[in-house]
């Protein structure tokens, strides 16, 4: 990213340039000399026209290009990345590692590890914003959107909420603490939490009576969830779609919308007695339960 | 004594200034030229509220902690004066006011095609200022210019409703302008002056109305949902109920891209007048400057996404909106090459008016040029809502439009008054602008791409520098501003008499008295010529 920057800063800097020393150039030689002074009728080139038209634009499509491809591998997350849940709301940051631990406008990570947040929003839109990292992305109430990075050196940056959300948008601030591997270890056991994610989800799940419907054998009025993450589900209506995060975090609060077919419609919503972050454990803890790709809870 | 004498033939002329007295004879005029002063004075009001905002954001953020005011407050201002800038000042500057005076005079007409709906389209700008004025007053608002949705609709407590609501009825002041151009330039020219006979500045103003008439309804849709959802929950943006945020997003900036053009384009055009006029050449490329004003007006509508890049909107849609901001770059580059391309070989001479529209030129290429940074996707991911924006965007409005703005009023100034104001103060003036411009806004770049987030009311530490130069160099523009305003006016008075064409300049309106009769001209003009003949030899002005 900083290449194309600074590419983009020199290509401002010599248009800049061209512009002004032209312009200069000009203004010294052609200046007014007498008022009777009667300049030659303009002349008029088209090869002029199409080459100012042609070289402007072929470097935008060499621009464009590099920008979008940049674009597009930095919102693919690699393979196995470490994940982070992020909860935003008026005006701080929840932070939560699948181990459990949790932070407020702090974040542990190791260093070179690519990191993967999965980010909402109680509230109003947020934006996670690490300029360090070169990464930002908006955090939206009711709806799921992730972001991932890779520090490469030790140290505490900044964290930013960067999308205008109210009186203390400015205080909506934080670190990122970037640890050598083994001191992040010795942080995660120092901060060690009674209970990982998908433990508090389990928790959860049988609070609110979901194991008296989703039973693992099958028996009960709701499907079974062990190995259905990532999975394609069919709905009633025909239409197909993966059991992602969005997915089943729809599934809690609106069941109606995703009606499935053999089912009857009876699973209650849970809107309004879930809060984001307990549906991120629901979510880590339906995850544990064996999934379609990868399983990553212990 | 030798003015007192001056002074006579004006005054005893008949012109539109003295054609009547009192101030009914202005609250109820239909001339053109009186609803462009009419403009003229309110945006100034504007402009100077607007800008008070500002030097008070500049001044508390001069340390860290902030030095003036509580985070609230601060939110309230910029909320103040992004509203008042944009959708009060800059949206109507140079179209209401220089575009109302001289669209009828460049054409060869009386007036516009509907005097009276022109009169209406002021009282209803009248109307939005007041209202949201007082929302501004009587306690602020502080969502941000950008209104963005849930926190309007359901969240901040304060005067949300009032704010959008002058905003709304604002827009259909713009529609009425764009609607009364459109008309006036397709029905009203004057014999033989075709549609390339037509100086740039009536290009500009005719895609701008496009523009006004295209995109304003969808403002005061975004407008009304706002207010809808608030007091009846609806449901649109509230994503409780199934609504959608994001939305919210695409209606205001379907609206507040072509906005930006809104600004711009009269600048551009009002730069293509004074460039020609003070290098005494025909404009480079005329068709070229023309139709990339059409093109500026038609692909800014298919842009807007790259305001929301990092919105969650899928990265094959921000595929798109990247290419597309990369390809408006193109025609303004062209405009920008063809005003070079014009000095070549010209007779340049510097007063003020030239001075702001090179400042333009200079400022606009530094604005433009920028904005590929957040055309392109990968760095627009770091820069987006840092201080690179503003610093961008305010080297098109302020370092562009309102360079050029400035830059037409010195130029039009003793044809819309009859007198000279003193050049050698307004070339000072011009040049502290500039230097205090650059100071302003130049560091914003650096702090935004050192990762400052916009719209924070405190920051930190390492941040203070470049913040401490930005408020210096906004004291400087703020001086900058005050100047002109006080010689202009100095010079209603006091200035020496204009005749009908100081600046030795080509266009109709030049070839009528200075004021201008109310009817504009004394026989409807036959155009024979091309525009700007400055290489034929003189003829002799009326
Ligand atoms: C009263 C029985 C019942 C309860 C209680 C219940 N569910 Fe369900 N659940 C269902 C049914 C039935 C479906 C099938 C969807 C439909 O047709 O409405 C379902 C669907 C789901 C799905 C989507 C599965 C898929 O493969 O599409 C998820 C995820 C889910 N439930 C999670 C939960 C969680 C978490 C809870 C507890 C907070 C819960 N359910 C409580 C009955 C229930
Ligand atoms: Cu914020
Ligand atoms: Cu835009």
């Amino acid at each position: 990213m900083d290449h194309l920057y600074f590419f983009l800063t020199g290509l401002t800097l010599f248009f800049t340039f061209l512009i002004f020393a032209t312009i200069f150039y000009f203004m010294i030689k052609y200046r007014r000399r007498s008022e009777q002074e009667r300049p030659p009728a303009t002349q008029q080139s088209l090869p002029l026209e199409i080459s100012w038209i042609a070289i402007p634009s072929l470097i935008c499509v060499f621009l464009f290009l590099w920008g979008a491809s940049l674009f597009f591998a930095a919102a693919r997350p690699p393979q196995g990345a470490m994940e982070i849940f992020v909860v935003g709301k008026q005006w701080m940051w929840h932070l939560q590692h699948p181990e459990g631990q949790r932070e407020i406008n702090q974040l542990h990570i190791p260093v070179d590890v690519p990191v993967r947040l999965t980010m909402t929003s109680e509230d109003v839109i947020h934006d996670f914003f690490v300029p360090a990292f070169r990464m930002k992305m908006d955090v939206l109430p009711g709806r799921y959107t992730s972001e991932w990075f890779q520090a490469t050196k030790p140290g505490s940056y900044h964290l930013f909420c960067a999308q205008y959300c109210g009186t203390l948008h400015s205080g909506m601030t934080g670190t990122i603490e970037v640890m050598t591997p083994t001191d992040y270890a010795q942080w995660l056991r120092d901060n060690a939490s009674t209970r990982s994610m998908a433990e508090s989800g389990q928790e959860l799940f049988t609070r609110l009576g979901c194991d008296t419907c989703h039973l693992a054998d099958g028996s009960g009025a709701g499907p079974v969830l062990q190995g259905r993450f990532g999975k394609q589900v069919t709905l009633r209506d025909g239409q197909n779609l993966a059991m992602d995060e969005a997915y089943t975090r729809q599934a809690i609060l609106d069941p109606a919308s995703l009606p499935l077919p053999n089912y009857r419609p009876v699973m209650p919503t849970f809107r309004g007695q879930v809060s984001e972050e307990q549906i991120l454990q629901l979510i880590a803890y339906i995850k544990s339960l064996g999934s379609g790709e990868r399983t990553q809870v212990p | 004594m030798s003015t007192a004498i001056a002074e006579v033939p004006v005054e005893s002329r008949m012109h539109y200034l003295n054609a009547s007295y009192g101030i009914k004879s202005w609250l109820f005029t239909t001339d053109h030229k009186r609803i462009a002063l009419l403009y003229l004075g309110s945006i100034t009001l504007m402009f100077f509220i607007g800008g008070a905002a500002a030097v008070m954001m500049r001044l508390h953020l001069i340390e860290p902690a902030g030095a003036l005011v509580q985070p609230e407050t601060y939110n309230k201002l910029f909320t103040m004066h992004g509203v008042i800038m944009v959708f009060f000042f800059l949206v109507p500057s140079i179209p209401a006011t220089l575009g109302n005076f001289l669209v009828p005079m460049m054409i060869g007409a009386r007036d516009l095609a509907f005097p009276r709906l022109n009169l209406l389209s002021w009282y209803v700008y009248i109307t939005g200022g007041a209202i949201t004025l007082y929302a501004l007053i009587s306690g602020g608002v502080d969502t941000g210019w950008t209104f963005y949705a849930p926190l309007s609709t359901h969240y901040v407590t304060t005067h949300v409703i009032a704010t959008s609501l002058g905003v709304f009825i604002n827009g259909f002041s713009s529609i009425l302008t764009g609607l009364n151009f459109i008309v006036t330039i397709h029905k009203m020219r004057a014999p033989g002056m075709t549609w390339k006979r037509m100086p740039l500045f009536l290009w500009s103003m005719y895609a701008t109305s496009v523009i006004f008439v295209l995109a304003t309804p969808v403002i005061a849709i975004a407008m009304v949902l706002i207010g809808a959802e608030r007091l009846l929950h609806v449901g649109i943006f509230d994503p409780a109920i199934g609504g959608d945020p994001v939305l919210f997003q695409h209606l205001f900036w379907f609206y507040s891209h072509p906005v930006v053009y809104i600004m711009i384009l009269p600048g551009m055009g009002v730069v293509s007048e004074l460039v020609t006029c003070f290098a005494k050449k025909k404009p480079f490329g005329y068709i070229f400057i023309a139709y990339s004003s059409l093109a500026i007006a038609m692909i800014s509508f298919f842009v807007w996404g790259h305001h929301m890049f990092v919105s969650s909107q899928s990265v094959y849609a921000g595929f798109i909106f990247s290419a597309l901001s990369f390809a408006v770059a193109i025609p303004s580059a062209i405009k920008v090459f063809n005003w070079t391309a014009t000095l070549y070989k010209g007779s340049i001479s510097y007063q003020a008016p030239m001075l702001y529209a090179l400042g333009f030129i200079g400022l606009f290429t530094m604005g433009g040029l920028t904005g590929l940074f957040l055309a392109s996707l990968a760095t627009d991911v770091h820069l987006h809502d840092t201080y690179f924006v503003i610093a961008h965007f305010h080297y098109i409005m302020v370092g562009g439009a309102v360079m050029a703005y400035l830059g037409g009023i010195h130029f039009w100034w003793p044809k819309i008054t009859g007198r000279l104001y003193h050049d050698g103060w307004a070339r000072l003036a011009a040049l502290v602008i500039f230097v205090g411009f650059n100071l302003t806004f130049f560091p914003q770049y650096m702090l935004g791409y050192l990762g400052m987030p916009r719209r924070y009311a405190v920051y930190p530490a390492e941040f203070q520098v470049l913040n401490v130069l930005s408020s210096a160099g906004a004291s400087i523009l703020g001086m900058g501003y005050l100047i002109p305003f006080v010689y202009l006016l100095w010079s209603i008075r006091y200035g020496p008499v204009a005749g009908s064409n100081p600046w030795g300049a080509k266009g109709l309106e030049w070839e009528t008295p200075s004021p201008p009769p109310t009817d504009n001209f004394e026989e409807t003009p036959r155009i024979t010529e091309e525009p700007y003949g400055y290489a034929e030899p003189e003829h002799a002005h009326v």
